[in-house]
């Protein structure tokens, strides 16, 4: 298992990053959207150095995931809390890693069921191979190449902290 | 305990919802968690989750009903799935068929829940003792037995109005003797722990063992409501009744009806809940029942919430070991 401590850096960066698309778009009054658990802590970090005015808007994606018939009911599902209308306003989704695109298909199936928003950009700590869908991130912290059995994990809220364990 | 063992797979998770008996304060508690969940889907503009697409649930109500089967209904469809409705009074058992020969014929039509509502006590459970592996079964009220969804909604109101169940006190008022709600009230205000439980009524209308269940017994409304957190009031079941078990129902409302006076004995901050449909005049004063202490409607619309939930954690269960998928 390795080990990256400093992620801070990361997460500074891909704040500049998402402040200058929204410059560039012209973008006012975005919504930031974190999924649950780990999408949402990140989300929390972005949000406080992007000083949004919108407060921070949370997606438990519980409902709309697609393996429910396989895997049941989550027992620690959360209630999902969009503070603002979704319709006509650009959406900040933010999650900890994209591996299969499923999380995100699902958590833009739920949007969507709030309204239809103006624009939605894909935030994510980090990436990894293994795609299921054609889903891409805009911003992203950092790539990861992993193994065939290796995953990615991100542990918090304090400190928030990234490792590559091997699967058994 | 065979009665009881017959709602939980062989893992332990909910198959059946027949009664709250045997049901685990950590498996109450799931619900409500679960249900909390549901209650932001109202805020959505499509007012749908995807969890239940594909899946048939059946509603089987052999009584009248309109709140339960209503709220069942609508939680069924906002889950997606889809949902039949069978009149009793219409239906191929008026022409003889028996009620196992229609269930199944329905679950050779691939359905996949029945939500059964029934005068005799123990009907669910039959029914569940000969459904298929992969069907499931919902008890939506069975004679005097059992409500078991009606009381997971009370709690789930009683929690959001005032957090910690341990220390409440809470009152059941009026004809615990007849209430399949009372007994599944009951059951789950025992499991989940309140300070003190007082049933509230006349001997007629309590039942027998009433003291086996750990409750205080009262018999006069303002001893009874003395300090309460919560009042339940339940509806007087007057086609339940056989003989004189009452005065009138003018007596009655003078010696047990919930009026804004004798509620001042409660605490000031106590909620009034009745599971409806109410009989105004009888168990309650109109203005208690609309006045600003009742959260009777509340009752109603968390029911869909919370009705959502246990469908989707009997129906999302992976396949057990053994068991159909």
């Amino acid at each position: 298992m390795t080990e990256q401590d400093d992620i801070e850096p990361l997460i500074r960066q891909m704040a500049d990053e998402l402040r200058a698309r929204l410059e560039a778009a012209r973008v006012r009054d975005a919504l930031m959207v974190g999924i649950h658990t780990g999408g949402l802590w990140v989300a929390q970090r972005l949000h406080g150095l992007l000083g949004l005015e919108q407060p921070l808007g949370e997606l438990d994606i519980s409902f709309y995931r697609d393996d429910f018939s396989r895997i049941g009911m989550n027992p620690q599902v959360r209630p999902s809390r969009l503070p603002v209308s979704v319709d006509g306003r650009h959406i900040i989704l933010v999650d900890d890693i994209l591996h299969t695109g499923r999380t995100i298909r699902a958590a833009m199936n739920e949007l969507f069921d709030y309204g239809r928003p103006a624009a939605i950009t894909l935030a994510v700590l980090g990436e990894r191979s293994g795609r299921e869908l054609p889903i891409q991130a805009d911003v992203v912290g950092r790539h990861f190449d992993l193994g065939e059995h290796e995953h990615v994990k991100l542990s918090g809220p304090e400190p928030l902290r990234l490792s590559i364990v091997e699967a058994p | 305990m065979r009665r009881h063992s017959l709602q939980h797979d062989g893992e332990g998770r909910l198959r059946h919802l027949l009664t709250i008996e045997g049901l685990k304060r950590q498996q109450i508690v799931d619900i409500l968690d679960t249900a909390e969940s549901f209650i932001s889907v109202s805020d959505q503009q499509v007012r749908k989750v995807p969890l239940l697409r594909g899946k048939t649930v059946v509603n089987l109500f052999f009584e009248a009903s309109t709140r339960t089967l209503t709220t069942f209904e609508l939680a069924a469809k906002r889950l997606s799935a889809d949902v039949l409705k069978i009149n009793i009074n219409t239906s191929a058992t008026v022409k003889g068929e028996s009620l196992l020969d229609m269930l199944h014929n329905l679950e050779a039509m691939q359905c996949d829940m029945f939500v059964v509502r029934h005068a005799d006590s123990g009907a669910a459970h039959l029914i569940a003792q000969h459904v298929a592996p992969h069907v499931s079964v919902i008890n939506a009220g069975d004679g005097s037995h059992a409500h078991p969804t009606q009381a997971l909604l009370d709690m789930f109101t009683i929690r959001r109005r005032k957090g910690e169940f341990a220390p409440l006190t809470v009152a059941i008022v009026g004809d615990i003797k007849h209430s399949r709600v009372a007994r599944s009230q009951i059951h789950a205000l025992t499991t989940l722990g309140v300070s003190e439980l007082r049933v509230v009524a006349p001997k007629t209308l309590l039942p027998a063992d009433v003291e086996t269940l750990g409750v205080h017994v009262f018999h006069d409304l303002d001893e009874g409501l003395r300090d309460a957190d919560v009042v339940i009031m339940l509806r007087l079941q007057k086609e339940r009744m056989q003989g004189a078990m009452l005065p009138s129902e003018g007596e009655y409302f003078r010696t047990y009806g919930l009026t804004e006076e004798r509620l001042e004995a409660a605490k000031p901050d106590a909620i009034v809940m009745h599971p409806g449909p109410i009989n105004r005049g009888v168990e309650i004063a109109s203005s208690v029942a609309d006045g600003p202490q009742s959260v009777i409607l509340e009752q109603v619309s968390n029911g869909i919430a919370v009705r959502m939930a246990v469908m989707s954690m009997v129906l999302g269960r992976a396949p057990a070991e053994g068991e159909g998928a």
